[in-house]
């Protein structure tokens, strides 16, 4: 078997809560994570999808080091990288590479574009002075941009074109791995696609391995090889982007993709699933499976005890699958014609 | 003068309980006018869905607001009439509209938790809302509080007439706006991105409670999204907004199966398919205009694959391409380089 690029091997991170009784009573911990295995393969785009307080943000922090791994191994090619700081971790940070959810807020309003594209060379050392101004030239004629582009400020560009700089930035020094996380959630939909082609060019042409963090389903059913759905801190569905659209083996992801709206109201017979209540919070998390209490299948199977008193592990399916369900073949809802 | 899709004969079909003419909003700065809605016209009978679709900087949500009175006198400009029952709203005085909002008309906003207060419980505020319109004893208007907040499908709805705005989830604080707007019975439900920050699950739960609603009291709903794939499930017309003025208008059904404007197209083949997946997206290229820079003639004209012209020196008509479908384009015929995703 293939070394994978990145590999996660039961990642936990935790919060500190409230204080739980009383002023010496002991802290509360929140499990934000809770034991995530999953690896992403070179070459590949993975797709982590899940609703708010999923974990899935703080999976993409967690990896690249910007909130302490409580227990567990992250590895880039096979090398342990879990809480690495100072000058030890140059090597890695220049490897894995972050691009986030508002273009407004993560580029410096006070630097042009050719000062934020040269700092991440400069920090690395990555080209000498002479060349920058050429590299960062390519880097904006890379994702799409004019070399002109390079004087001016932040301010003077559109939602999209501010996303394609700090792609730019992301991609100065080649990175193995870019963690992208809500790229396109802040954008309009026309606008959107071209940063999703832009992602899928640089995947094509410099075979960027990627971790696409979306709550949006579709989106990550576009643009990703696989898919790792979560839920309340913990994956529940790992499968490829096909297979898992055309069958997906937990009743969650199955529910998601339900809920997905669609242009054509006959495009698929398909059995609507509306789940009940919210999302659990983390400080009160179920019994059994963290799911049943708004499981559909739990309801349809006449609440099997196993599910709200065993937790169900991610377990391997045929077909290099996973589903952390007692019942993963029966996942599918029921279809109306 | 643009003319809505149920003009003349199509109006007899059901009662008209809001008719939109002429809508304009605008904006001045020094010497120069910018118009953020441009000459609107549109109806929606009682117990129909009427979604206005839209990017950023459309007006969508300004359309929402001149319907509901809402816009600020002092810095917007407001022509056009808006008619509810007949009364025209813009021509009415604030202490008459105030009388009609939450009474007649009734909206909920994208950020449930910024529309409630966070220091009065939710209880409170429903039976507060309630009493500012209607002579009722705080008693009954505690019982009807909560009859509100079963039909809206809140767990417990005793024990939340005592909680904090704070204490409820996103998914429950919209729960509790739509249980405060319909609490009244009003005739018209103005719904601006009720569910653009609620997850997905929750989501499909409002959508839902909105359809629900819809069907059992009679009330209109104009609900304005940025999610073409919302309005699809929820609407029965759509009107396709760009820059300000009606692109493309129409049964929601037909619109969306033939769709004739180049941007009703370019947003539908820019948008992924759960289930007909794409090897690329064909985006729309540049960006929606800023309101002080928005193009001569057609404003989608600088964006658009079929672009003549024609486009750039004068506004295109309305051509009626279809029954009740309406694009605003010289080049509704031609055959362009975009394509309807299978």
């Amino acid at each position: 078997m293939t070394q994978p690029l990145l590999a996660l091997s039961d990642v936990s991170v935790t919060y500190p809560g409230q204080a739980a009784s009383g002023l010496f009573g002991k802290p509360m911990v929140f499990k934000a994570l809770d034991g995530i295995t999953l690896a992403l393969n070179k070459g590949e785009v993975l797709g982590l999808i899940g609703e708010s307080g999923s974990g899935k943000t703080t999976l993409g922090r967690a990896i690249v080091g910007l909130v302490p791994v409580a227990s567990g191994e992250i590895s880039l090619n096979g090398q342990r990288v879990t809480n690495q700081q100072g000058a030890a971790r140059l090597p890695f940070a220049r490897a894995v590479q972050m691009v986030f959810q508002d273009p407004y807020g993560s580029l410096h309003p006070r630097q042009t574009i050719g000062q934020t594209l040269m700092e991440p060379l400069k920090i690395h050392g990555t080209v000498p002075p002479a060349q920058m101004q050429a590299r960062v030239s390519a880097l904006l004629a890379r994702v799409g941009m004019t070399p002109n582009f390079a004087a001016r400020y932040p301010a003077q560009f559109s939602g999209g074109q501010r996303q394609r700089i700090a792609i730019a930035r992301a991609i100065a020094n080649d990175p193995a791995l870019l963690i992208a996380d809500e790229p396109v959630s802040a954008l309009d939909v026309s606008v959107q696609a071209q940063i999703l082609n832009l992602l899928a060019d640089l995947r094509r042409d410099i075979g960027l391995s990627m971790l696409f963090i979306s709550h949006d389903l579709t989106v990550v059913r576009h643009l990703c090889d696989r898919i790792a759905v979560m839920y309340l801190g913990r994956i529940v569905e790992v499968a490829p982007a096909a297979a898992m659209a055309a069958r997906p083996a937990h009743p969650y992801t199955a529910a998601l993709m339900s809920a997905a709206p669609r242009l054509h109201a006959g495009a698929q017979a398909r059995a609507p699933i509306i789940l009940t209540g919210d999302v659990p919070s983390h400080s009160a998390i179920p019994p059994g499976c963290p799911f049943h209490t708004r499981c559909w299948l739990y309801q349809q199977k006449g609440r099997p005890a196993r599910c709200h008193t065993e937790r169900p592990p991610l377990a391997s399916l045929p077909s290099g699958r996973q589903s952390a369900c007692f019942f993963p073949d029966e996942t599918q809802p029921a279809v109306t014609a | 003068m643009y003319h809505g899709p149920y003009d003349t004969a199509e109006s007899h079909r059901s009662m008209t309980l809001l008719a939109v003419k002429d809508l304009t909003v605008s904006v001045r700065s020094g010497a120069n006018t910018a118009p953020i809605v441009d000459g609107l016209s549109f109806q929606i009978a009682a117990g129909r869905c009427l979604g206005i679709v839209g990017e950023s900087g459309s007006g969508k949500s300004s359309v929402a607001l001149a319907v509901m009175g809402l816009l600020n006198a002092q810095a917007l400009q407001v022509g056009g009439r808006v008619e509810l029952g007949g009364a025209d709203l813009v021509a009415l005085s604030p202490a008459q509209l105030r009388a009609r909002q939450g009474r007649d008309i009734a909206m909920i906003f994208q950020d449930p938790g910024s529309s409630l207060n966070p220091v009065q419980r939710i209880g409170a505020q429903i039976i507060e809302s309630l009493r500012a319109h209607q002579k009722v004893s705080r008693v009954e208007a505690a019982q009807r509080a909560v009859e509100a907040l079963t039909r809206v499908g809140m767990p417990d709805p005793k024990g939340m007439m005592r909680r904090y705005p704070h204490q409820l989830s996103g998914g429950q604080r919209q729960r509790v706006m739509i249980a405060m707007a319909v609490i009244l019975k009003p005739r018209l439900l103005v719904a601006d991105e009720p569910t653009t920050a609620l997850d997905l699950t929750i989501q499909a739960q409002i959508l839902v409670l909105l359809k629900d609603l819809v069907r059992e009291t009679g009330m209109a709903l104009l609900l304005i999204s940025h999610d073409l794939g919302v309005v699809a499930e929820m609407a029965d017309d759509v009107i396709v907004l760009y820059a300000g003025r009606a692109v493309e208008t129409g049964p929601v059904a037909q619109v969306l199966d033939a769709p004739r404007h180049p941007y009703t197209l370019g947003l539908m083949a820019a948008r992924p398919d759960m289930d007909h997946p794409q090897s690329r997206l064909a985006p729309i290229p540049g960006t929606p205009p800023r309101l002080w820079q928005r193009a001569a003639g057609c404003a989608f004209h600088p964006r658009c694959a079929r672009a003549s012209a024609a486009c750039s020196a004068s506004a295109p008509p309305d051509v009626a391409v279809g029954p009740g479908q309406i694009a605003a384009c010289f080049h509704t015929g031609a055959q362009g380089a975009l394509q309807v995703p299978a």
